[in-house]
C-alpha cells in the first residue's frame, strides 16, 4: 500500500474543540523529515494511544489493532518525505492508520459489507426514547466505567457507520477528509454520520437518561 | 419545518453547516417542540462525550512491541 496522497484542500473547521494538535508539531515533523528519529519517536508517543484506539474501533480485534498501529507508524516514517504540510500531520497519520486497519478488517472478514456499498437500512430516522439526560451525564460514571460504556456502545454499530463516526467526531477530520480517507462520497459520509450519531444517541440513552440515575 | 425535517438536518445544524435562514427556522421549531430540543441536545452530548473521551493508555506489552519495532526498523537495532 502506498501512503495516501496529501489533500491540498485545508480541512474545514470542525465545530468541536480540537485537543489534538500541539504548537510544536510542525517543528517535530520538520526534524523527523530531516532524519531526527527521536523527534519522530516523540510524535509516536504523542499519538500512539489515539491511533491504537482508532485501529481497535475499526478492527474490533486487539492483535489486528496492534499490527495496524505498528505498520502505520513505520509507513508514516518511510513516507514522511511525501508529507507536505498542507494538512495536519495527525490527519495524514490517521489516513494511513485507517488504510492499515481496513486492510486487516477485510482480510479477517472478507464477506462483510464493504464500506463503499450503498447502505439503505430502511430504518426510520425519527428517534425513539426522547428523554432528557441533564447536564454532563457522563460525570455520573467512573472513568473506567464510562470507557467501557463508550467502547461497548460504539462496537455495536455497523462498521461502515462506526468508522465514519470515528473519523468525524472522535478524530475530528472534516467531512471532505473523511470522504477521501474512506473512498466515499461526501453525501455518503453525511448520511452515515447522521445515522451513526442517532444510533449512538439511542444506545447511550439507556445509560444517561435522567430517570436511570436520579 | 416539521420534526422529520429537523432530524434530516440535525448533523448539518450541529456542525453549523446551514445557511442562516434554515438555521433560524430550525431554532424557531426548537422553541416550541420539546422532543426535538431533547433530540438535538442529547445528540450534541453524544458527540461531545465521545470527542472528549481520552484514549486508554497502551497495554504495556503492546507499547513495548511498538518500541521494539521502531527501534528495529528505524534505528536498525536488533531487539
Amino acid at each position: 500500500m502506498s501512503a495516501p496522497k496529501i489533500n491540498p484542500v485545508e480541512p474545514a473547521v470542525h465545530t468541536l474543540p480540537s485537543q489534538v494538535v500541539k504548537d510544536d508539531e510542525p517543528i517535530l515533523v520538520a526534524a523527523a523529515k530531516a532524519g531526527d528519529i527521536s523527534a519522530f519517536e516523540t510524535l509516536v508517543g504523542r499519538y500512539e494511544r489515539k491511533i491504537f484506539r482508532l485501529a481497535q474501533n475499526i478492527t474490533q480485534n486487539r492483535e489486528d489493532a496492534e499490527d495496524s498501529m505498528q505498520e502505520s507508524f513505520l509507513k508514516a516514517f518511510e513516507h514522511l518525505g511525501e508529507f507536505q504540510g498542507n494538512s495536519r500531520f495527525y490527519t495524514w497519520l490517521v489516513r494511513i492508520a485507517v488504510n492499515q486497519a481496513l486492510m486487516k478488517l477485510r482480510k479477517r472478514r472478507p464477506n462483510q459489507v464493504s464500506l463503499d456499498d450503498d447502505i439503505d437500512t430502511g430504518e426510520e430516522l425519527i428517534p425513539r426514547d426522547v428523554e432528557d439526560w441533564g447536564p454532563s451525564p457522563e460525570d455520573r460514571y467512573e472513568q473506567s466505567e464510562l470507557s467501557n460504556i463508550l467502547n461497548t456502545t460504539i462496537s455495536e454499530l455497523d462498521p461502515s457507520f462506526r468508522v465514519v463516526f470515528q473519523l468525524r467526531d472522535i478524530e475530528e477530520l472534516s467531512t471532505e477528509e473523511t470522504a477521501e480517507a474512506l473512498g466515499l462520497s461526501v453525501p455518503a459520509v453525511k448520511s452515515r454520520l447522521l445515522r451513526a450519531r442517532l444510533k449512538l444517541r439511542q444506545k447511550l440513552n439507556r445509560y444517561f437518561r435522567r430517570s436511570e440515575n436520579s | 419545518m416539521n420534526c422529520r425535517s429537523i432530524v434530516r438536518e440535525l448533523s448539518n445544524y450541529l456542525d453549523e453547516a446551514l445557511d442562516s435562514t434554515l438555521k433560524a427556522s430550525i431554532e424557531k421549531h426548537l422553541e416550541h417542540c420539546e422532543d426535538c430540543k431533547v433530540v438535538v441536545d442529547t445528540t450534541k452530548q453524544t458527540i461531545q462525550i465521545y470527542c472528549n473521551s481520552e484514549p486508554a493508555p497502551l497495554p504495556e506489552d503492546t507499547r513495548q512491541r511498538l518500541r521494539d519495532a521502531l527501534k528495529k526498523r528505524l534505528r536498525g537495532v536488533r531487539v
